[in-house]
């Protein structure tokens, strides 16, 4: 035991934090689904849990690109959108062939990551060569450019097969794919995919959480990771003493994108309907605040302000329509209060051991 | 300048104490007062009247929970339909019969992911029946919800199939999709005949692109000829000038919208000033037209819309209603409203048929209104004599009217 507290004790900073960050994540699980299993929890919270944990990967990916890399992405929902529909079509499509729903899951959630991380090589390779804002100009055009992509694709699945269509010029409709009798359709175009099977569960978004949080902590202690860092902070500096700058900067980029496909193949999979209008603009910036209000490169804070965030206007019901002022009003409190010296002098009186409290969130 | 900032701080937090205090009643949803905490049924009749002790008879209160966006862009159909819906409620609340309403209305900025988080607090507060959803995209994840959970469900206007497709406890007050697209194609075969068409429709909005898929498909097998199909999409509804000059080109002589009444004032006042005139008909998202901010009437002028409401019927049921709606909201209910009052109404006489009372449970209503769904007739405000498939489509006579002098008049 004293050996522990030694080896403990003899930790670095980081590595603390990190393993305080795993450990509160395994917690937070641990006492949601022990309440669960007591009935204390409600439907209105139970139902949220998925879409959290969703929320939860997306900010942590994010905060990859925007924390630790330095660059500015305004597509992340974009990146969400690939995994959600093809993380659907893949589990659509394989329900004859593997009938376990979480083998399902997981190959779904596969799938979107790779096709997400593919999405990301594709916009990260030109891009990710320029300096300047140029990252996240193309990221807003690529999450509406796969809105619009998506609002056009026709797919089914029959014994036969996936079929596709791409309706461009809006005179194809799901018929026009030739599906069997008994073929379901996928993806409708506008309409998005409906009718399909939800197979997401909590204990599936709980595990990727943990997936996400070991992939972006041990890329970011990694030599990779200090790569990338010294990127952010001195790009000349970097490269003068040979950093490749496009390799690290990619790797960070598609690391990115691949979780937040994997994201949304979990988000898609909780609801028998999702159109492509849902990945907009508004919830690439509805991430983007999550990670801002965390803290830039702060991973339990995207995680903590990812949960907070997502239930605040949920729980604002009470207010109707006043609901989304409230929010905003206490978005703002909170940029203030964590910015105010005097606020953190005086938490900083109450909680002497102040360094220890944060190691533990 | 640190003093200032926490004195800056001190005043928003103030405002938003103020906020919390001066909202605790919401002006356009209905408020339904504490939301009772208690499992359901746990509410038998605590109202004088005989409430529910003997079953066979209905009785009791019971707790509609309304889903709809009240916020956001699609707020105006949300709104509509809460409203509508409440009085209903009021109404039947003041015959004082033994069956009593009570009214949730939570918001879902027509989202799925946000319309099943509505679902799931309305069933945390007791809600027995779903009226719901208002909009077909969050109507879908809704319904397969109360599938699963046997939570009864009737949508006043989500009007795709996929909302009720495969769903046994799921119906509709409103036509849907397919039924306005082929109920158009046969309304112009018959009376427009020899008509040349063009269509514009809206190709990222499920309502609008399943429309014109159906209208499409019949209009083949009647035998219209469309010379012109144009699209567009939100982010472009405010210009329609090249798919009109396509239509116009293509000699279209009519020019069928399904589409919502917004962007089809723009391409009324598009063609007008193009000089290009030919007979407009629309479906039901054209209902509203009239009643549009900043609209001028006059370009509505010769319109013809399919549609099952009109604020302008003469009948004393829709003019009471309207004359309550003016009087409660200060503006002339649309269709979405006149929807949602009949959802109110369809399941009074549901619950009246299958002699349900107010201390059933949740699912034992949903049984029990399963049965009775497709054994009632009722007469709305929205169709006389509407009955019901098992499947949960609904059957009514579809109305033509066409704009007259800013009235609608039946052709």
């Amino acid at each position: 035991m004293k050996k522990l507290t030694q080896k403990i004790k003899g930790l670095k900073k980081t590595t603390k934090v990190d393993f305080a960050t795993y450990l509160g994540v395994v917690l937070a699980f641990a006492a949601v689904t022990l309440l669960g299993r007591l009935g204390l929890l409600n439907r209105f919270l139970t139902g949220m849990l998925v879409p959290i944990c969703a929320y939860i990967v997306m900010a942590v990916s994010l905060n990859l690109t925007v924390g630790i890399l330095g660059e500015l992405s305004l597509g992340h929902a974009g990146f969400m959108s690939v995994g959600a529909f093809s993380g659907v079509i893949a589990a659509q499509s394989l329900q004859a062939s593997i009938p376990s729903a979480p083998v399902r899951l997981a190959v779904a959630i596969l799938v979107g990551a790779v096709f997400a991380s593919a999405a990301g090589f594709i916009v990260g390779v030109p891009v990710l060569r320029l300096r300047g804002d140029y990252l996240a100009i193309v990221t807003l055009a690529f999450g509406e450019i796969i809105k619009e992509l998506i609002n056009c694709l026709l797919v089914g699945y029959d014994s036969r097969g996936l079929h596709m269509a791409f309706n461009i010029n809006g005179s194809l409709t799901i018929s026009d794919l030739g599906l069997e009798p008994e073929g379901i359709a996928i993806i409708k175009g506008a309409q998005g995919a409906t009718g399909t099977t939800t197979i997401a569960t909590f204990t599936a978004g709980f595990i990727l959480i943990m997936i996400t949080l070991v992939i972006v902590l041990n890329l970011v202690r990694s030599r990779a990771g200090r790569a990338i860092m010294a990127l952010r902070d001195n790009r000349i500096a970097a490269e003068s003493v040979g950093v490749n700058v496009t390799k690290y900067k990619l790797m960070a980029f598609v690391t990115s994108a691949a979780l937040a496909g994997a994201a949304g193949a979990l988000y898609g999979l909780n609801y028998s309907n999702l159109a492509a209008s849902k990945f907009s603009f508004d919830t690439s910036i509805l991430v983007l605040v999550y990670v801002v209000l965390g803290g830039l490169g702060n991973m339990w804070g995207s995680i903590v302000a990812a949960a907070v965030l997502y239930i605040l206007p949920e729980a604002l019901r009470e207010f109707a329509d006043y609901r989304m002022l409230v929010y905003a009003v206490v978005l703002i409190l909170v940029m203030l209060a964590t910015n105010n010296d005097q606020l953190k002098a005086l938490a900083g009186r109450i909680l002497p051991k102040r360094k220890g409290a944060a190691d533990n969130g | 300048m640190k003093k200032k900032n926490l004195v800056a701080m001190l005043m928003a937090g103030a405002m938003c104490l103020g906020l919390l205090a001066g909202c605790t009643s919401p002006g356009g949803a209905p408020a339904s007062g504490e939301p009772s905490q208690g499992t359901q049924g746990s509410q038998p009749g605590q109202n004088d009247n005989q409430g529910g002790q003997t079953t066979g008879t209905a009785g009791g209160t019971f707790k509609l929970g309304g889903i709809g966006p009240l916020t956001g862009e699609n707020a105006i159909y949300g709104k509509a339909a809460m409203n509508g819906a409440q009085i209903a409620v009021d109404e039947i609340n003041a015959l004082g019969g033994a069956i009593r309403f009570e009214l949730q209305a939570e918001d879902d900025q027509a989202d799925p992911e946000l319309g099943l988080n509505a679902y799931h607090k309305l069933l945390d507060d007791g809600a027995q029946i779903i009226v719901g959803s208002v909009t077909s995209g969050s109507g879908i994840a809704v319904s397969a919800e109360t599938y699963k959970d046997r939570v009864f469900t009737l949508t006043p206007s989500g009007s795709s199939v996929d909302v009720i497709s495969g769903k046994d406890n799921v119906f509709q007050v409103c036509f849907t999709d397919p039924n306005q697209g082929t109920g158009s194609a046969d309304y112009i075969a018959e009376n427009l005949s020899g008509a040349k068409v063009a269509v514009i429709y809206r190709n990222d909005d499920a309502y609008s692109q399943g429309i014109r898929d159906t209208f499409v498909a019949e209009a083949g097998a009647k035998g219209i000829s469309i010379v012109y199909q144009g699209t567009f999409t939100k982010d472009t509804q405010t210009d329609f000038s090249v798919q009109l000059a396509g239509a116009q080109n293509a000699g279209a002589d009519v020019l069928f919208l399904p589409i919502y009444y917004q962007p089809a004032s723009v391409i009324l006042a598009q063609a007008a000033a193009m000089n290009y005139a030919p007979t407009f008909f629309g479906v039901d998202g054209m209902d509203g037209i009239l009643g549009m901010d900043g609209f001028d009437t006059k370009l509505a002028e010769g319109v013809m819309l399919l549609t099952p409401f009109s604020a302008d019927a003469e009948d004393e049921r829709t003019q009471g209603f309207v004359k309550k709606y003016k009087e409660l909201h200060g503006e002339i209910p649309n269709q979405f409203a006149a929807d949602g009052y009949d959802a109110v109404y369809v399941i009074y006489e549901a619950i009246q048929a299958a002699g349900c009372t107010a201390d059933m449970s949740a699912a034992d209503i949903c049984e029990a209104l399963v049965k009775s769904m497709t054994a009632i007739s009722v007469d709305g405000l929205t169709g006389q004599g509407m009955t019901w498939q098992p499947t949960g489509e609904v059957s009514k006579a579809p109305m033509a009217v066409v704009i007259k002098d800013g009235v609608y008049v039946t052709p």
